[in-house]
């Protein structure tokens, strides 16, 4: 099975390279982009049991794969099982 | 005294940071490598500069859990001296014997030139050997160097003084000017609460000899030898 990771600045951080993409979206015309931010998408083959493997992936995310002194993930589990840290 | 210098596939301010204090009388230096679960007997651990494991992820994240970090870690925490300075404060960060992250530069530029730091407080090992405001000029290179901490993280730094090194200008002024990544509140350096875990962004590595343009490097070492010493004659 599939799992999925999505990792974002928290609010609070600056996020300068959004910043860029956000004014070349204006120089294009998108006028309507008010803010864009800029994180991190993985995509995780896992074996077994996604509902066991839940909470190692969840210790993961916090460890490893986001840090969150700067960041906020999001563990995108099968069957649309959504979770937010 | 002797100094241990971790080497993380990507390291490559380990021949600096070994060259610069071998050169210092009475100080020897060794390297170690990653993957080694103990270390020896060593008085003061340095993170060297560089790009562990290609700054993936995040910079800092991977080497973070390189087997010889427990040491460092457990060694930390029993009081030994730390220093990492740029990819190795980044570490100190990711590992949490630091607080804060060091996030992309405002700029999204990588920046390397030679920067004016203000000693912010002299009472730690790393900078005992100078009076605070004292002007370092010393060397940066990096494209994640922006100190980031929330408020109240902010807040505790400024209270307890761990702030030890802020960006300035010529004359000492911290200005928005001399901030060369964005860092909050121009912060270059800071210590743990304990004050024996000291990272910084600027290399104090590459600054030990006239030659290379700046010597002030030397003051962050030596500091620290002063400090061991003292402690080894109160022992």
């Amino acid at each position: 099975m599939k799992v999925k990771v999505i990792v974002t600045p928290k609010e609070a951080v600056l996020d300068p390279q959004g910043a860029a993409v956000r004014e070349a979206m204006q120089h294009l015309g998108f006028t309507a982009a008010r803010d864009v931010r800029i994180g991190r998408y993985l995509e995780i083959e896992v074996e077994g049991d996604a509902t066991e493997q839940e909470p190692k992936l969840r210790e993961l995310c916090r460890d490893l794969l986001s840090n969150p002194v700067i960041e906020d993930y999001r563990l995108e589990m099968p069957n649309e099982c959504l979770t937010k840290s | 005294m002797k100094f241990a210098i971790i080497q993380f596939p990507g390291s490559n301010c380990d021949q600096d940071c070994l060259a610069a204090l071998r050169g210092i009388a009475g100080l020897k230096a060794d390297y170690v490598w990653h993957k080694e679960t103990g270390l020896g007997d060593f008085d003061a651990i340095v993170l060297p500069g560089g790009f562990s494991y290609g700054d993936y992820l995040r910079c800092g994240a991977i080497a973070r859990f390189s087997p010889i970090m427990r040491a460092v870690v457990e060694q930390a925490r029993a009081g030994a001296l730390v220093i990492g300075i740029c990819n190795g404060f980044q570490i100190l960060c990711e590992a949490g014997l630091l607080a804060g992250a060091l996030v992309r530069n405002r700029s999204l530029r990588f920046v390397c030139d030679i920067v004016t730091t203000r000693v912010e407080s002299a009472d730690s090992p790393f900078t005992c050997g100078v009076r605070a405001g004292t002007l370092l000029r010393l060397p940066i290179g990096h494209g994640e160097g922006c100190f980031y901490a929330d408020e109240g993280t902010l807040r505790d730094l400024n209270e307890r003084q761990q702030v030890l090194l802020r960006y300035c200008d010529e004359t000492g002024r911290v200005t928005p000017a001399a901030n060369p990544n964005g860092s909050v509140e121009s912060i270059a350096g800071i210590c743990n609460r304990e004050r024996n875990v000291f990272g910084l962004m600027p290399h104090p590595d590459r600054a030990c000899e006239a030659r290379l343009g700046s010597s002030d490097g030397l003051t962050i070492f030596e500091s620290m030898l002063r400090s061991l010493a003292t402690n080894r004659a109160a022992a």
